[in-house]
Order: structure tokens, then C-alpha cells, then sequence
């Protein structure tokens, strides 16, 4: 899928900051800078992964600052971020 | 007749039988300086090196520091700075706390300058640091009346106590505000420091506002201070609300302020002439403005508020709902303005605040604390120290003291910040033990400890969620999932004393 480059989310507490990049490998490349990655780095990565593959999106480097996201608020910031990459609007299919 | 040359023999008879010279006063010699000039003069007013070098400081001796100005504070980093400079090593510096504003210490403990630690807390790059390894002896921690228990007896001797004060006549009468023109600072009580003034072997004031003999009232006392040093700036007062304090705007703080305020009203001791505490969150701080209006619609009055002092403390006060405040620590302007012009308002040092061996403490007769927590767990432990990651960013305070010695403690936290649980099943760090624990206030419900089955009983018949604290933590998990265990490595990196001066947990370093 043909992305430009966006970004979705802020620096707030609580909040996680998304910015998806075109690349030219295949694969997800997640660069994750987390406050609570000791802990929750794992998972957080499996739900951008899950939330990405899931729109049809295989290929691009995630940039992601997290300040202690919940799992709702990191779909919703992807799928943000997803949504303005590819011009696509998930809701409307 | 008798005259004093017939008594003479006399005098020399008494003498001799006291083992004391004949005094000769016909050599005395009058100083006729005016005094307003003669006090500048002052044999203990002297530059800092001078006082360090007089001081009969070594290597490897114990300095203390006070932390009265908080976020603000200059004479910690001014003094250790000059000793580095001076080519002192392996010092041990013993600070009533330490904040974000001390990061330059890492180079000072990478240089051998500063090899030992005691505090009540550590934030910031320093504490970023220490968590991770950087000294080779741990950190002692302890709360606000242990570290006053241990001066007192001993445990922690204060070889030379450098001691900032907002005013200081060339005498060393000093005061944590002014009462001259040309004050430049305030920062109210100077409780934590007074233990310091009392047994440190020689006592330093730093002061930038060097007054007019006699600075009184004061709360140092000249016959405790050995040398005056005149600054440029002890502190930046307007940094004396940062750290941890916060008035909060934030609606789950006001949520959980609202609920804390529930629970001190139907505990049970909110009747006249209660006393209370509040500690440094911002939803402990904002509890105080909701029972303001039942102890008016009640007309139940305090007979005193106790702690770092508030402005909400002050204005109730003013306001005639408490008769006293009793003033450890200012934390803000207004508690130290009120602190300098209220006879109500009273300053108390760190001992007679919270010391467990201090019959007259405070804090034996305080009937609620209302306290903040990083952490929870399931049988009512607390951690105020380490964080969820492992890093130390907070400070013990006197959150073990009060909540030891309360006739009902609160412990006010949020289920969750951001992704971090704040009940756990079993807390980072040990500092406040749950047998001193009785009620836990989370927005999702409120927890009593089943020690007190009469408390949970009275919030109850009050329409009170109560609720089980392993609830509360199921709660919080099934939203956050399962968290990594985090990377300690095997350094002990900090040790934390329990208030009775024995040793109550340790801190291990965070691998990389």
C-alpha cells in the first residue's frame, strides 16, 4: 500500500505519538521510545503490529513515542496515523 | 572598714582555694566602636572557604544540607562545588533531601568528592543515575523523623552542617525569611535543618541577606551557629511549590480529593477539635478544600494542621476552622509568609514533628494524614520512593512517620497513571508498612484495611464504595495487561531504614 509520511497522537501523559513512514524494505519496522518499556514494550509493539497488519498495512517504519499509552489510545493513534498515510478512511468500508 | 587592698590576701586565699587566678579587670580594654560598625566585625563572618577551613573539615567526614527550598535550592551545589574545588574526597553528604537541582553531584561522586549519600529523597538525573549503579556505597534513606531520630542519637553524626538561611545577623541568628528590605528569599520553616543546628559538630549559615544584630525572632539560634557566610542566592523561592506539589486542576485529582474528603468525614474522627495532615499530591493537598465546607456547615474546628504547610492550610487558619498550624516545611509563599507574621503558626523542627522516640512528636497526636503513593499493594504496603521502572523519583518524607502514628491514615492514588498500576500485588520498595496503613482511595473504589473492620463499617453505612483492595488491583490489570518483570540487576543500590533505625528494605540497581 502507498503511504506518505504522518503522524498522530501528542507528548502527552498517557498518550502515544505515532509517525508512519514509507519504506523500502517489507516488514514493520517499529522504533519505540516508551516510558513504561521495561514493562510493557512487548506489547505495546504487538498492538501497533496487530493494529497496522490489520488496515493492510505490511511495510513501513513506525516511529513511536509512548508516554504510558493504553491499549485503546495506541489503535486509535495508529489507526490516526494509518488513516492519514494512506488517504484511506477505515471507517467508511 | 574593708577595703580591697586589706581584702586582698583574702582574695588570693579564695582563689587559691577555687583553683582560679586573681582576676586583674584594670587591664580590660573597652571597644568603643559604635555597635551598628562593631558587629560587622563579627569573628564568625567569613567567606565560605574560610568557614569550610576553620570548620576542621577532612576527608571522609559527614556534611548536611537542608532542603527547604526544594526545586530551588543553590547551597547544596555551591558548597560541594567549592569543597571539590578545595580537593576534598570521600565526603559523606547528608541532606534532608535531594531534588532535580542536584545533578551536578554525578560529577562530584565520579570524582571521589561526594562517596556516601543519606536523604529522604532523590529526583531527577542523580536519581537516574544512582538507580543504575553510579555509587559504590547505597544511598540511606530514611523518612523525616528517622533522619531526626538518627541525629539525635547519633546514628547520623553531622560533622559540619552548611545551612542556607533567607536572613542572618553576623552572629548567626537565622531565619528561613526577612524582615529587612532587601530580603531576596523565603522559604519559611527551617524544621529539617534545626536537628542539624543542634548536633552538628560546627554549624555553617549561608545566608543572602546579611541583617542588622539582632535577627529575632529567629529560628536558629547564634549560640548553635559557628560561622556566617554571606551569598548571593540561597534559593529561588519561587521554586519552593515545585517537586512534588502540585494544585491540581486535574479532574480525577479533584474526583479523588472529593472521595478523600468522604472518607475523613465519615470516618469517624471529624469532630471538633480533630487534627489533621496533608501530604504532597495534588489530590491529598485539594482534599482539604472539600471538608472545608462541612466543618463549616458542622462547625467543627482543628485544633491544629500539621506538615508542610499549605496555603489551603493558611487561609483555613485565617479563616478561624484550625487554631494552630504546626510548620515543619513551608510549601509555598504564603505558608512561609504566614509562618513569619503568625504567632499561630508555629515552626518545628524535623524531631519534634515525627520522631517514633519522641514522646512529645507531633505526630502522636495527629488524628489524620491524608498521603500520597506510587504504589499500593494488596496488603496495604506503600512505596513513595521507586518508581514502576525500577528508577528512584520520589521521596520518603514523612509518609511512614504520620501514617504510623495517625489514629487514621489515607492513602489517596489514582488505579492507574498512564500505564503504570498503582495497586499492586506487592509494592517496588517497602517504605510505609500496611500495618500502618487504614484506607486507600482510588477513583474505582475505596479500600479499608481489614485491621479496621469499624472503619470499613462506618464508610459503608455512608454510602461509601468500599471495596476489596485485590479488587482494585484486578481492576487495574485486566485494563494495563500483564506487565515484564523489570531488569534489576545485584547491587544494592539504596538502603531504606525504617523510622525506628532499623533496616526495612534495599534497593537494587536497574541493568542496562
Amino acid at each position: 500500500m502507498q503511504l506518505k509520511e504522518s503522524f498522530a497522537g501528542t507528548l502527552e501523559s498517557g498518550d502515544i505519538h505515532v509517525r508512519l513512514q514509507p519504506s523500502e524494505e517489507p516488514g514493520l519496522k517499529i522504533n519505540l521510545d516508551s516510558t513504561v518499556a521495561y514493562q510493557f514494550g512487548a506489547q505495546i509493539k504487538s498492538v501497533i503490529t496487530e493494529t497496522l497488519e490489520g488496515l493492510g498495512i505490511d511495510s513501513a517504519v513506525v516511529n513511536v513515542i509512548d508516554k504510558g499509552a493504553l491499549d485503546c489510545t495506541i489503535r486509535a493513534r495508529v489507526t490516526a496515523a494509518a488513516v492519514r498515510a494512506t488517504g484511506k478512511d477505515v471507517w467508511a468500508d | 572598714m574593708s577595703t580591697l587592698s586589706q581584702r586582698a590576701a583574702l582574695v588570693e586565699k579564695a582563689a587559691e582555694k577555687l583553683g582560679k587566678a586573681v582576676s586583674h579587670p584594670e587591664n580590660n580594654v573597652k571597644n568603643p566602636t559604635p555597635r551598628i560598625e562593631f558587629q560587622k566585625e563579627s569573628p564568625k563572618l567569613v567567606s565560605l572557604e574560610e568557614a569550610i577551613r576553620r570548620s576542621g573539615l577532612k576527608d571522609g567526614m559527614t556534611i548536611s544540607f537542608h532542603h527547604h527550598f526544594r526545586g530551588g535550592d543553590k547551597v547544596v551545589n555551591l558548597v560541594v562545588a567549592k569543597l571539590a574545588e578545595m580537593g576534598f574526597k570521600n565526603l559523606h553528604l547528608a541532606a534532608s533531601s535531594l531534588s532535580d537541582v542536584h545533578a551536578p553531584l554525578i560529577e562530584h561522586i565520579e570524582n571521589g568528592v561526594i562517596t556516601r549519600i543519606s536523604t529522604s529523597g532523590l529526583r531527577g538525573q542523580l536519581a537516574d543515575r544512582i538507580s543504575r549503579g553510579l555509587m559504590e556505597e547505597p544511598v540511606i534513606f530514611r523518612s523525616h523523623g528517622g533522619r531526626g531520630s538518627a541525629i539525635a542519637t547519633g546514628d547520623l553524626h553531622i560533622d559540619v552542617a552548611f545551612l542556607g538561611a533567607s536572613s542572618a545577623d553576623p552572629l548567626g541568628n537565622a531565619c528561613g525569611y526577612s524582615r529587612s528590605e532587601n530580603a531576596k528569599s523565603i522559604c519559611g520553616s527551617l524544621g529539617y535543618a534545626l536537628p542539624d543546628a543542634q548536633y552538628a559538630d560546627k554549624v555553617v549559615i549561608l545566608t543572602d541577606d546579611l541583617v542588622d544584630y539582632p535577627n529575632t525572632p529567629c529560628s536558629i539560634s547564634e549560640r548553635q551557629v559557628d560561622y556566617v557566610v554571606e551569598i548571593d542566592s540561597v534559593g529561588d523561592s519561587s521554586k519552593i511549590s515545585s517537586g512534588a506539589i502540585r494544585d491540581s486542576k486535574n479532574p480525577r485529582d479533584i474526583l479523588l480529593a472529593q472521595k478523600a474528603a468522604k472518607v475523613i468525614i465519615n470516618s469517624g474522627y471529624f469532630k471538633d477539635g480533630f487534627s489533621i495532615q496533608t501530604g504532597t499530591g495534588g489530590a491529598s493537598l485539594a482534599a482539604v478544600k472539600y471538608i472545608r465546607q462541612s466543618m463549616i456547615d458542622r462547625g467543627i474546628k482543628a485544633s491544629f494542621a500539621l506538615g508542610g504547610i499549605t496555603a489551603h492550610m493558611v487561609k483555613l487558619h485565617e479563616e478561624g476552622l484550625i487554631g494552630r498550624l504546626i510548620d515543619v516545611q513551608s510549601f509555598d509563599k504564603v505558608a512561609a509568609e504566614s509562618l513569619k507574621n503568625d504567632m499561630m503558626h508555629k515552626e518545628v523542627s524535623a524531631n519534634e514533628y515525627a520522631s517514633a522516640d519522641e514522646p512529645g512528636s507531633a505526630v502522636h497526636y495527629l488524628d489524620i494524614v491524608i498521603l500520597s503513593a506510587l504504589e499500593v499493594d494488596v496488603n496495604f504496603n506503600v512505596n513513595v520512593l521507586v518508581g514502576s521502572d525500577g528508577i528512584i523519583r520520589g521521596a520518603i518524607g514523612g509518609h511512614p512517620d504520620t501514617a504510623a502514628d495517625s489514629a487514621l491514615s489515607i492513602i489517596v492514588c489514582p488505579l492507574l497513571r498512564g500505564r503504570i498500576p498503582c495497586v499492586v500485588d506487592e509494592v517496588t520498595t517497602l517504605i510505609t508498612p500496611g500495618s500502618s496503613v487504614d484506607v486507600v482511595v482510588t477513583e474505582y473504589g475505596i479500600a479499608v484495611n481489614p485491621r479496621r473492620p469499624e472503619l470499613a463499617e462506618r464508610l459503608r453505612a455512608a454510602g461509601l464504595d468500599v471495596t476489596d483492595i485485590k479488587t482494585l488491583r484486578d481492576k487495574g490489570q485486566s485494563i494495563i495487561g500483564e506487565a515484564s518483570p523489570l531488569p534489576f540487576g545485584d547491587k544494592v543500590v539504596g538502603v531504606v531504614m525504617n523510622r525506628d533505625g532499623n533496616v526495612l528494605d534495599v534497593i537494587k540497581n536497574i541493568a542496562d
